[in-house]
Order: C-alpha cells, then structure tokens, then sequence
C-alpha cells in the first residue's frame, strides 16, 4: 500500500515538474490576472504550485516516547540539500502559520527524492508539540530551500567526528547516512549525548550501521544512565581524550545544546584547532520576554541598516523618530497600511495586550509596542 | 431628523468607546481556525465558480449555458471583490500569517489596483468615515451627496452620473485615488498623480486583457459570446456592489459630520461616528455574504479589521448597546435603504439642502 502511493505521488511531483513550463506561462498568468495560478492548482492538489516551495507528508513515526519523524515529500520546487544543512518548515496551527527550522536526517542519496525530520517535542514547544500529537499523512506542509553554512564539504575529509547531543542528531545523521552511503573509506567516530538509552533518535539503525562497517564507532554517552552506552557523564575534555585520543585529526561536525555545544568549542580552543570544529546552533524558541513594564532593548531596523534604543513607544513612532518614512494611515490600528514584518523578538499589541513572539510575523506596528529588542524589515 | 440624534456626554462616549473597545479585544482573541477555514471555502467556492462560469461561456452559442456561464461569473467576481478581496485586503486575515490572505499580497479581480484602494479606502475613508471634505467617499468627487455641498448647475446631472457611476463601476473605483475633481481644479497636478495613473492603467490593461481579448479568443468562433459574456458579468458586479456600497452611508438617518469634529477626536466619539455615519442592511445569509457583509455596515465600520463573516454575532450585542445609550441603529431591507439613497440623489440635483452636519456630538 504505502509503496503503491509513494509510487503515485512520485509520479504526481514529476508531472507537476513537467507542466511547470505550462503553469508558470505569461499566457496562464493573463488569464488568471490578478491572482496567482496557484490559487487555481491548489483545487487540484494542495502542494502544487507554480513558484513556492511545499511538500506533503508522506509517513509519521516515533523514534523515542517525545519524537516525531515525518518524512516528507517536496515538490518539484525543492533544489535538495548538503548534508548538514536546514529547511524552514511552515504548519498552521489553529488558523496561524508558524514556521521553525529543523535539519534534514536523510541521506543526501536517498533515492525517492523525499526529506525525513525528527522532531523533538519540547514542553514549551508550540510547534513541536502540535507536530508530535497532529502530523499525519497527507498533510502539506510549507518548506523552504535548505539553508545554513553548516554542511560537509562535497571533498570528504578522511577522518571524520560527529558530535551531537539530543535532537541536535539530525544533521550529523544526515551526514552519517550520507558518507555510508558513498561509501567512505576514512575512520568515522559518532559521539551522542543523551539522557538515556531510550532517548536516542535512531538507536538502532545506529548500532546496524557501527556494525556493518569497521571504520565507523559508535559512542553513545548517557547523562542520567550509567552501565548502559558506551560511557557516561557530561562531556568534559578528560572524556574526550579518553575515549577519541585523536580527535584533533578529525574533521569535527557538532550540534546539540548549548551547554555541551560551550564545553566543546572551548576545549577545541584550547587545543588551538577551533577551525577543525563546524557547528550549528539549534536552540529551541525560547525568547526571554522582559517581566513587567521595563523598558529595554533596541528596536533595530534591518533592511535600512539602523536601530534605536527602545523608548516604549509605538513601533511606527520609533522608526520616525530613528529618521525612517515606512507607510502608515489612521495610526490606530484599523487600516493596515502600516503593516510589516517583524524579523524576530517580542511586541506587545496595544489593542489586545498579548505579547508575541513569533519570528517573521506581519505585525501593525502603530498598535505593537517592543519588549526588549525586536527586528523589523523597514 | 438630525435633532433626533442623541448627543453623549464626554463620559457618556468615554464607556461607549470602552464597550466597543471590549467587543473588539474579545473577537481578536478568538481569532483562529474558524475563520481562516471560513474564507477558504469561500475562495474555493469562488474559484469553482469562475472556472465553471468561464468554461459554460465558451459553450455560449448554446442559450443556457450562457446565461449560466454569466451567472456563474458574475457571482464569482462578487464574492471576489466584496467578501474576499474587500476584506482581506483590510487585514482581516492578517493574524493567519498566510501570504495567501494577507493584505500585503492580495489583489482583487477589479481594475483598481489592490494598494490604491487600500489608501484611499481603509486609510481615508475608515478613518475619517463621513467627514465633510475629508472622506471622498461622499460622492466620489462627482456627485452631490450631502446638503452641505454647495449646489451648481452641474448637479442638475445627479441621477445621470450616479447612473453611469453604477455602470462604470468599477473604472470610478479604480479612478478613485486619482482625485480627478481636484486635478481639475488644479489642487493635484498630473506629475503628482502619475505613479498613481501608472498603477491604474497596468491593472485595468490585465483585466481588459483578460475579460475582453484572451479568454474570448480562447473560445475561437464563439469569441463574441465570451466577450459579450464578460461584459455582462463585470456590469452584474458593477450594479451589485453599487447598490450595496451606496446603501452603507447614504441612506435616510445617516449622518455626516463636520471637520471640526476631528480636532483631538476621543476613541468613544470616533465609534460614534462610526456608529451614527453608518447603516446596516437585512436580510439572510447568503445576502450577507453576497454582500461581502457590508450589509453589516456598522460593525463594519466600527471593528473595520475583524473578520467580517463575525458580524453578524457582533450585532447582537452592538444593538444591545446603543440601545442602552439611546443610540440610533440604522437598518433596513435593501429596497428602502436603497430607495431613500435614490431620493436623495434625486433631491440633491436640486438647489435646496435639509440637513446639517454634525458639528460635535
């Protein structure tokens, strides 16, 4: 069954590819002036579409008790990606659309052209949470082109260290599947930090691939189980000499938290190879929203290259007296000309006193107030 | 009748701009799912609907299809332009974050141009609703629509240019921003003017391009069906959103309001203005909805940025309101409103005037 349908849907994505020329025609746009022709694919098939990038969920499972893995298929917008690298994955929830960035796991191979995603379902995670209970099946999804400068170079180093914690796996995997895929010959170590033995994503096709091949060593590291992996504790640069005393020979690829993200890049430091260590920052959405009615931060302008400190007042009142001219109308709030995008930080609308958080969020800026600094596209 | 008009203390407007103010808090924070779901059936319906009626047009030679075709067609450009673009173009679906429904993005199968409107509409006219000089909407720089207007022979014309107005409806919306009547006399000049008539002639270029040459072309030998088709579909929509845009503030018991009252105007006589400058039409669901909910024309005016499918439950409880505050309600079945806003084009094209502006409330 799920064969069958992965068959039709891949089907489906090359005929969308191949009617491209048609759909994105000056004729099909004059006829359906002033709206996008997508307005008119989308009764066809929800993730069709002339010039954005969307993809349909093809399977949910649940790698450990609060994961979710969802592999997804683009459409025939999606360009792929290197191994490492990140795509902007948009849902709505309850009417809104949100949009947060998770790393590919997928080999770069993968031969169905589809992506796979783990998700780790955060207890203050909006989003992750509602992906862990709703992802289903069949449910289009917003994507973006694969993003980030951290990615392994198409040269493969020969000496190779993957050092993850937590859901930060999903990047090194990707390079995991990708270089067993290529069939790489060089020493490949693969360091993961979690909890416990059931808190590890891909376990056991993990321990499958250590197995399989002589050059590559799995050590899985627990904090809160000891007897279990491979070792034990947090990392520490005493563990790290212990159990990879050549890890200054390697190409180091790191994700995780930033606790255990700190301690490595220092002891890189401090053996003096920093730029053998490539990292990526993932961090879950967690802005520190200032308590009470101080007033803090900068209110920067990012496509005018200015920022002000914050004054509390309105947003619009700000980029007037920082010197800039963005529309505006009634200034209260009713006529939306003055609506533009928030990049990222805090606002407080004044009309209904609830704070937002909300990254690359179309704001009315005579009605948001920032709480603490806050990025806008003026 | 403009002494019937209770007048509210400062106190008095100060809580009936808090109660108004509550509705609004309390709707925005529901907004959800519900609505979002709602104005995506109404754009699939909406596109299903231009699809069969520009598909039944190209069987036009055949009567029924036709007459279907145009049917078809023509409810499809009114749901476009009045519950779709209207409202989605005043932001009412901006909290989804969908560029698909933000009023960035959206343009409307109309010739004017999707900023312009919203400059000239949600910004001039929302704001200054009813005020004499200010908000444009009355009359349009063309007719006599108040009694404050100084009569000239000009006027004498009224009913002939409303009429050719509701005919050509769609070219005096897109006109709208240019402000012809103060290029005439010489307040605007065209240089000011020409990034505005810029914009006007690219869209109203797609849109004939459109109706008129493309899709009838498509039809080969049957391009005149097509063509006439289109034709009688844009003057559906012309007269309909006409009649319904006319009925929101011109019919008997709406007031209009001096400048004066804008000086340090408080937030409860701004609803009040609101309240008072606009009037509401009856009628079932699928009227409502027809007409964009423009029917509801006061909660319209009063939470302009509310998703307008919400109302008619908002009603209730504004009806409630001004009756405690001894506030008048103006609604009607869509013939008497309409009825009185053809007398009193008729009366204006006459020297003569009845009643006054508010000054203050």
């Amino acid at each position: 069954m799920a064969h069958a349908s992965n068959r039709i849907n891949h089907r489906r994505v090359r005929a969308q590819q191949a009617l491209q020329p048609v759909m994105a025609s000056r004729l099909l746009a004059a006829l359906a002036f002033p709206h996008s022709i997508d307005r008119y694919l989308e009764l066809v098939d929800p993730s069709w579409s002339v010039s954005d990038l969307r993809g349909t969920i093809t399977d949910v499972r649940h790698e450990t008790a609060d994961t979710v893995t969802m592999t997804i298929r683009p459409n025939h917008h999606w360009q792929g990606f290197r191994p490492g690298q990140f795509v902007q994955l948009t849902v709505e929830i309850d009417g809104v659309r949100r949009t947060r960035c998770y790393s590919p796991a997928n080999s770069v191979h993968r031969a169905d052209g589809q992506i796979e995603l783990t998700v780790k379902a955060h207890a203050w995670g909006y989003v992750s949470r509602h992906l862990f209970a709703k992802a289903r099946p069949g449910m289009t999804v917003g994507l973006s082109q694969a993003q980030g400068e951290f990615w392994m170079p198409s040269r493969r180093p020969g000496r190779v260290l993957l050092v993850s914690g937590g859901s930060g796996i999903t990047p090194v995997m990707s390079m995991l599947r990708t270089l067993v895929d290529e069939g790489h010959q060089g020493q490949i170590t693969f360091l993961h930090y979690a909890l416990s033995d059931q808190d590890v994503i891909y376990n056991e096709e993990l321990k499958q691939i250590a197995d399989a091949h002589d050059n590559i060593d799995l050590i899985r590291v627990y904090t809160e189980q000891a007897g279990v992996g491979e070792a034990f504790g947090f990392f520490s640069a005493d563990q790290l000499h212990s159990l990879i005393p050549d890890f200054a020979a390697a190409e180091t690829f790191l994700c995780g938290p930033p606790g255990l993200m700190e301690k490595v890049v220092q002891v890189w430091c401090e053996a003096g190879i920093p730029e053998r260590l490539h990292k990526e920052f993932f961090t879950a959405q967690s802005h520190p929203v200032p308590a009470g009615d101080t007033v803090e931060g900068d209110v920067q302008f990012a496509r005018s290259e200015r920022f002000v400190p914050n004054d509390g007042r309105n947003i619009l009142e700000q980029a007037e007296a920082a010197g800039l001219q963005p529309q505006s109308g009634c200034r209260m709030g009713i006529c939306s000309t003055c609506t533009c995008r928030k990049v990222s930080g805090a606002v407080r609308n004044l009309q209904t006193g609830e704070i937002s958080t909300e990254a690359n969020e179309d704001i009315r800026i005579c009605v948001s107030v920032p709480v603490g600094t806050v990025t806008l596209d003026i | 009748m403009s002494n019937a008009v209770p007048v509210l203390n400062e106190e008095q407007l100060e809580s009936f701009g808090k109660e108004m103010d509550a509705i609004r808090v309390r709707v925005m924070a529901d907004l959800g799912d519900r609505d979002v779901q709602y104005i995506r059936k109404v754009i699939r319906a909406q596109r299903a609907l231009e699809v069969t009626g520009r598909g039944l047009l190209m069987l036009g030679f055949f009567p029924p299809a036709w007459v279907a075709g145009v049917t078809a067609l023509s409810a499809s450009k009114i749901l476009d332009n009045m519950e779709i673009g209207h409202n989605i173009m005043h932001g009412q679906y901006d909290f989804a974050q969908d560029p698909a429904l933000s009023s960035k993005n959206f343009d409307w199968d109309t010739a004017c141009p999707g900023d312009q409107w919203k400059h000239s509409h949600n910004y001039m006219h929302h704001t200054y609703t009813n005020v004499q000089d200010v908000d444009r909407d009355i009359g349009y720089g063309v007719l006599r629509m108040s009694d404050e207007e100084p009569w000239r022979p000009y006027y004498l014309g009224n009913p002939v240019y409303a009429f050719l107005l509701a005919v050509f409806f769609q070219y005096g919306v897109a006109l709208h921003d240019l402000e012809t009547e103060r290029l005439a006399s010489g307040e605007r000049t065209w240089k000011d003017v020409r990034h505005i008539a810029k914009g006007i002639w690219r869209k109203t270029r797609g849109q004939t391009l459109k109706d008129y040459v493309l899709f009838p072309l498509l039809a080969g030998p049957f391009f005149l069906y097509v063509f006439t088709g289109n034709l009688v579909a844009n003057l559906v929509r012309n007269l309909w959103s006409y009649t319904i845009i006319f009925c929101g503030h011109f019919p008997d018991g709406v007031q209009q309001f001096h400048k004066s009252v804008l000086e340090n105007e408080t937030r409860g006589h701004w609803y009040y203005r609101q309240l008072l400058g606009s009037a509401n039409l009856t009628g079932g669901k699928l009227f409502h909805v027809m007409s964009g909910n423009l029917s509801h024309q006061i909660e319209h005016h009063l939470f302009p940025a509310l998703p307008a499918h919400r109302y008619a439950e908002i009603s209730e409880e504004v009806q409630e309101i001004c009756l405690r505050y001894g506030l008048p309600y103006n609604k009607g079945p869509l013939t008497r409103q309409f009825g009185t806003v053809v007398r009193r084009i008729f009366r204006l094209s006459l020297p003569g005037s009845g009643t006054p502006a508010l000054t203050a409330a």
